[in-house]
């Protein structure tokens, strides 16, 4: 099937977008950078109609070859993967399509699309990978693009900064994954999915226990999961279209797609599934906390995607994997519905991203208002739009593994419609409290919103859990109409309250938030957790760097021994100058003299016979 | 030949020697220098030639050889070197030849 061509054809767009895109007119960066990813997305659509039951695999070439250990170049395409693929490329294409409008007016247009076909290609790598160490390229690059265009505007202090702590976080989470790796190959002896797989079950839980907590380290960097999450919210600072394609739509998604393709390992390591859910649960709930009192628009988005992360982890943890991957995808829709439009608001008005400043655009803008409700209602999980479909497969299978999960859960989804109408009703309704003028947003950025919502309203009937029926082991259980009932009405209920607050009386919110004090402080705050992790890691770690490792290491011991043998040289140098006169007969002396300690030397030894 | 012993020789080897390194280290016309080293290899052939004598084997004779081989060579380069050294420098006196100082 040329499944290379998958992600080839991005990697030729970056290429030559890259090489040749600051000569180019717009139209033609334009032409390389968005037909790439339609043909791929095309070719991945043809290989996914030509998919039947059992997986295509294609091998390339071995790249490492060690012994009895072989890791080869190989790509295969399965149920799950197709999925994901269809996701990448297409939500893909949409989020490429929306920059043309949106980044019209940048300078570096060629770069960003350059980078954003790179990022496509290394996605795709690692979507299509049928090994571990694929995998990992693929998701190393999908780091380095996140650092990139995160730091896309890279004049911003807070931008490189934003992308370094994007950087840094991740690594904790890569490092685990490696050791991760390591252990596989120690314990399985290889790197290939389907050999480790069909192995699994004859492994001890307790390795089996340790690699799946080491992958969860990857995971929860990766996807943002407590306590790795920090750095998400901050990546905020990239391009609109970035936060849209990386930081909800995909990248982010790669952990949860790693935990479910390596469902047998988990299987087979409860303890390990149970921390996947609690800690899914947990992020998901503290999260959506935070969401509730953010006032800059894509952070309230940033802190929801973290919380629907949490939801998609909860979902692999109670052991319902396809409906893990069903929220992954709808996901991806409406989240980035919600952020193409944040963007296409926060375009409309200039660069405002505060939502204090915003309020009454519904009638100003009327389509980016419409497409954007469609997902904030699917997000809410209101039936039958697509979020209610995945949310609720997630929830119940939640309740059939521990009841307490299902009501958090249900709790959390209640906060979710609260914080997004919230920033509904802060944005188009009410008065208008900016300055600039608010215009509607060209067809090339509504379009793809126009998309979205669509599937962000159908998205629904796309059914995953049947499609993955055969692939993740049968998790089925009877959906109660009592449980559906109450998750939905947990979600009408945020909405109305938000509608109260925030439109009926607007005075509410604020009272409210007075009114609990330091709580709302403490949540305002985000709990303190970057303030927390500077006190407890980072400055440790910088003032580490700076007095023993810097000033007593290098400057002390290494700068020391180098400058100490340098001047130890030039001090024995300077003696031993002396000899050299220039005067031969001197030298004629010392040899003389040698010659005499020679000869009076060997003559007291005894050596001269 | 009986009449000699072999001391003897190689007292006169030594004193030749001695006076070789003597006017080599006290001396400060160049070809006189010259003409010291001359008389150390010699005074080496000398001994050479005594033990070979001595213990009947034919060593040392070779090696007399190759030493004066060597000396002769060397009284070519070194001759040369000492005509250049006049020429440039118009002097003989070793203590004035320091250029390599510094």
């Amino acid at each position: 099937m040329e499944l290379w061509l998958i992600p080839a054809l991005p990697l030729a767009g970056f290429v030559i977008n890259g090489l040749f895109g600051r000569r180019f007119s717009k139209a033609l960066v334009n032409a390389v950078a968005i037909g790439s990813v339609v043909l791929s997305f095309a070719w991945a659509l043809k290989t996914v109609l030509g998919l039947g039951e059992a997986p295509i695999s294609e091998h390339y070439f071995d790249w490492i070859v060690a012994g009895g250990f072989r890791v080869g170049c190989d790509f295969a395409v399965d149920r799950l993967t197709a999925v994901m693929l269809l996701v990448v490329t297409g939500v893909g294409s949409l989020i490429h399509i929306y920059s043309i409008g949106y980044m019209a007016h940048d300078e570096g247009y060629a770069r960003f699309f350059a980078y954003l076909n790179l990022f496509m290609f290394f996605m795709l790598t690692l979507v299509l990978a049928a090994n571990y160490l694929v995998m990992f390229v693929g998701w190393e690059g999908v780091g380095l693009c996140s650092y990139l265009l995160i730091g896309f505007w890279f004049h911003k202090k807070s931008a490189t900064n934003a992308g370094n702590k994007a950087f840094i976080v991740n690594r904790i989470g890569d490092y685990g994954f490696s050791l991760a790796m390591l252990m596989i190959v120690v314990t399985f002896g290889t790197l290939d999915f389907g050999a480790v797989f069909a192995a699994a079950a004859s492994k001890p839980e307790a390795l089996l226990t340790a690699i799946a907590m080491l992958l969860l380290v990857g995971a929860c960097g990766k996807s943002a999961q407590f306590p790795l999450y920090v750095w998400l919210p901050d990546a905020m600072e990239g391009p609109t279209p970035v936060s849209a394609l990386i930081h909800a739509a995909t990248m982010v998604t790669a952990g949860v797609y790693m935990v479910a393709r390596s469902f047998p390992i988990y299987t087979h390591a409860p303890a390990a599934l149970e921390i996947v859910a609690v800690m899914g649960l947990f992020t998901a709930a503290f999260a959506a906390t935070i969401g509730l009192a953010q006032n800059d628009i894509k952070k309230v988005f940033a802190y929801s995607t973290v919380s629907q992360l949490g939801y998609m982890f909860l979902g692999l943890g109670t052991g319902a994997f396809s409906a893990g991957i069903y929220h992954l995808m709808t996901h991806a829709f409406f989240k980035a519905l919600l952020f193409l439009g944040a963007g296409s608001v926060i375009h409309a008005l200039s660069g405002e991203q505060d939502m204090r400043n915003m309020g009454g655009l519904r009638k100003m803008i009327p389509l980016t208002f419409w497409t954007l409700m469609c997902a904030a209602i699917s997000i809410s999980g209101v039936p039958p739009f697509a979020g209610f479909f995945s949310k609720d497969e997630i929830l119940v299978s939640a309740y059939h593994h521990a009841p307490w999960m299902y009501w958090v859960g249900t709790i959390t989804a209640g906060l979710t419609a609260f914080y997004v109408f919230r920033a509904m009703f802060m944005t188009f309704f009410g008065e208008y409290r900016g300055h600039e003028h608010p215009h509607e947003s060209p067809p090339v950025i509504t379009v793809p919103l126009a998309v979205l919502a669509v599937l962000s309203v159908v998205g629904g009937f796309i059914r995953v859990p049947v499609w993955l029926e055969k692939f993740f082991p049968a998790a089925e259980a009877p959906e109660p109409f009592s449980l559906v009932a109450i998750s939905v009405a947990a979600g009408v209920i945020g909405i109305a309250l938000a509608y109260v607050m925030y439109v009926a009386k607007p005075g509410l919110a604020d009272s409210v938030s007075s009114g609990l004090g330091a709580l709302y402080r403490l949540v305002y705050n985000k709990y303190f957790v970057d303030e927390i992790y500077d006190a407890t890691v980072v400055k440790p770690v910088v003032n580490g760097s700076r007095v023993v490792l810097w000033r007593g290491v290098d400057a002390g011991l290494i700068d020391g021994a180098a400058n100490g043998i340098g001047s130890r040289s030039q001090g024995l140098g300077a003696w031993l100058k002396l000899f050299q006169s220039g005067n031969i007969r001197s030298y004629a002396t010392w040899v003389v003299f040698g010659s005499v300690i020679l000869v009076v030397a060997l003559g007291l030894v005894g050596a001269v016979r | 030949m009986n009449g000699v012993p072999l001391t003897w020789y190689l007292i006169l080897s030594a004193v030749l020697f001695s006076l070789g390194i003597a006017g080599f280290l006290f001396r400060k016309n160049i070809i006189t220098v010259f003409m010291s080293i001359e008389l150390m290899l010699n005074a080496v052939n000398l001994s050479f030639v005594a033990f070979s004598y001595q213990l009947k084997q034919v060593n040392g004779h070779i090696f007399a050889f190759f030493v004066m081989v060597v000396a002769a060579a060397e009284a070519t380069v070194g001759l040369a070197i000492i005509l250049t050294v006049f020429k440039n420098r118009a002097t003989l006196n070793i203590d004035e030849v320091n250029s390599m100082k510094n």
